[in-house]
């Protein structure tokens, strides 16, 4: 199976690469790219996506390795919540007297 | 601050314009993935950046005194190695293996032309010309530059055994060069050997791959190592500038057991033995230079001596 974006056409496998900005901040998704393994994903990360001080950390997953949602089930998936104002916590009117809430 | 130098200008242009072409292409793949489940912020990616809130640290790493004759022709001798293979590196972007590949070696050209500018503005000083009088208005014998930073490109792995070669000489050259007691050239020699620690991993690893991969990439990985080391033994003579340099230069002839114990455990891994061969004879010091140079500088000089002055 082919991950998702990657092209027969291309030699090398697609990557997805994540980078943490500063301590503390968890890793984001910034982009892919292509590496011949995962050593050198990790130098190619580094040299696409750091090259204005935006890193301290990177991870590089294999693009396949990601199990991605089904975009046509886009229903089905993610509309359930709408009118379920209860699960927001703006729902809730504050209890007079409460303190600490 | 100054204008940036028009080297670095260009330069950085057109990897900037490599760099957004990936962006595109990356962002195409994406696009056309499916979606992943979470929504792209207008911030998220990159975190939140604003240009004007960038604080830029200073492009050129300056000390507080002008050098003196021998010194000025020492700093010229190492920003010439580096201008030299910068201006051969840049050729590779569109043309490496793969794009990422491109912004990769870019990168080190760019690294590399740092050091030069820092070097060559240290070394001008002293007969007040700028980094740039040095690099385009200099003709071929009155540079510097070692015979292994002017050899060509030749296929990738030319380039990779260049790499391999000049980045451990220049890694155990900063490292000891940063020790100097002239003060501008420690602190060149400190900032820059970061940069090329990180050129001989990426050199190493490439060393790796090719001499391990295909029997095709090691045929050529054989064949790029066994053409480029002849210039390996330039880059250790003593000339007589160094002895007047004590303490202040790093004697070539002490790099040599350094900078092959760094070589030698990759060479090891990859299977490779040393090559052996002629020793090309040098003279890149002295302005003796192979046939290389002086269409490399033509290229590089062409356009600031059509247009002298020109800025943008």
């Amino acid at each position: 199976m082919s991950a998702p974006g990657a092209s027969e056409k291309e030699v090398w496998p697609l990557w997805e690469v994540f980078v943490r900005s500063s301590r503390g901040i968890s890793h984001t998704h910034v982009g892919s790219l292509h590496a011949p393994d995962a050593t050198l994903a990790v130098r190619n990360a580094r040299d696409l996506y750091t090259r204005r001080n935006e890193g301290v950390s990177i991870w590089v997953v294999p693009a396949e390795a990601i199990t991605t949602s089904d975009p046509d089930a886009k229903g089905a998936f993610f509309e359930s919540p709408a009118g379920k104002n209860y699960r927001h916590a703006s729902y809730y009117v504050k209890s007079e007297g409460v303190k600490h809430l | 601050m100054s204008t940036p130098s028009r080297t670095d200008a260009v330069t950085d242009v057109v990897t900037d314009v490599v760099t957004d072409a990936a962006g595109g292409v990356v962002t195409d793949a994406a696009t056309h993935a499916p979606d992943r489940g979470h929504d792209h912020g207008e911030n998220e990616g990159h975190g939140h950046v604003e240009v004007d809130g960038v604080e830029l640290s200073a492009e050129l790493v300056e000390g507080p005194s002008v050098a003196s004759h021998d010194v000025a022709e020492y700093a010229l001798w190492l920003g010439d190695d580096s201008l030299v293979l910068a201006q051969q590196l840049g050729w590779w972007i569109s043309r490496a293996p793969e794009l990422e590949e491109d912004i990769a070696l870019g990168n080190i050209a760019l690294d590399l032309i740092g050091h030069a500018r820092s070097l060559l503005h240290y070394s001008g000083a002293e007969s007040d010309r700028t980094e740039d009088d040095l690099a385009y208005w200099r003709t071929e014998p009155e540079f510097r530059s070692a015979h292994l930073f002017e050899q060509p490109n030749g296929d990738f792995a030319h380039t990779i055994a260049r790499q391999f070669i000049a980045a451990n000489y220049l890694f155990e050259l900063y490292s000891r060069l940063a020790g100097s007691a002239d003060a501008t050239l420690a602190a060149i020699a400190a900032k820059a050997v970061k940069e090329v620690d990180y050129h001989r991993d990426h050199a190493a690893q490439w060393v790796l791959r090719l001499a391990l991969g295909t029997e095709e990439s090691r045929a050529r990985m054989i064949c790029g190592l066994g053409d480029l080391w002849p210039f390996l033994d330039e880059l250790f003579v003593d000339e007589p500038l160094i002895d007047r340099l004590e303490g202040v230069a790093v004697r070539p002839s002490t790099l040599r057991g350094p900078a092959w114990d760094a070589m030698a455990p990759v060479l090891r891994e990859a299977g490779l033995d040393e090559p052996r061969g002629f020793i090309s004879s040098g003279g890149g010091r002295r302005g003796d230079h192979s046939e290389n140079l002086g269409p490399l500088l033509a290229e590089m000089q062409v356009l600031a001596r059509s247009h002298p002055g020109a800025s943008w």
